[in-house]
């Protein structure tokens, strides 16, 4: 039996670092069922489950499900877009991260 | 040999041999997404990977319904555009990636 190695340059993880670096900031995440949630990333995962503090629902009337909820946890493949603060992005360093990401994950 | 293998083409510089190579090629630029639900993204590429989970920047979204008028039958298609700033889009709705399309 053969473990495959570790790779040099670890697959998968562009954008788990990428939220790593907008934890403690307010993101609105938009799920695929129309639902926005505004909060503070607390935490994110290898799968970009997240977890977000002080939520507040974009359309209460039509959600009210979550009116006393103050912390939630988002299941990664439910996500539909992540809306980002522009001023906490850095666009120079996605893009050269996005070249290496490719390239290491060339068959 | 039935079929022999081609070189892989050099665009701008670096070989192109796989479908995200394509796209590479796009970062920085304008690109037009279309999406699941009748979904449609513009905005400029700063990161995807092969998932193509990607974050896009001035990006503007299109969402295309149909109506139904209730007098006369007619489906009427309606468009509603929303701008976001910066944007991560998950993979999992993504249908293709390309350049902007003529005149926009």
């Amino acid at each position: 039996l053969q473990f495959p190695s570790p790779p040099n340059y670890a697959r998968d993880m562009l954008f788990f670092s990428f939220f790593k670096t907008l934890v403690g900031k307010e993101v609105v995440v938009e799920l695929k069922n129309d639902l926005s949630i505004c909060g503070t990333l607390h935490s994110v995962d290898q799968y970009l489950n997240m977890k977000l503090l002080d939520i507040s629902v974009s359309d209460q009337e039509r959600f009210p499900h979550m009116l006393s909820v103050k912390n939630c946890f988002i299941r990664g493949s439910v996500v539909r877009y992540v809306h980002l603060p522009a001023e906490h992005v850095d666009t120079q360093l996605l893009q050269d991260a996005t070249r290496k990401e490719i390239a290491a994950n060339k068959k | 040999q039935m079929t022999e293998e081609k070189e892989a083409p050099i665009v701008l510089g670096t070989t192109v041999e796989e479908p995200l190579d394509l796209i590479r090629l796009s970062l920085d630029e304008r690109v037009y997404v279309k999406m699941r639900n009748d979904r449609e993204i513009r905005g400029r590429l700063h990161a995807f990977d092969q998932h193509l989970n990607m974050v896009l920047a001035q990006a503007e979204e299109t969402v295309t319904r149909v109506e139904m008028d209730e007098e006369s039958f007619e489906q009427v298609y309606r468009q509603t555009k929303r701008s976001i700033p910066m944007v991560f889009v998950r993979g999992d709705c993504v249908i293709l990636v390309s350049p902007p399309m003529r005149g926009s």
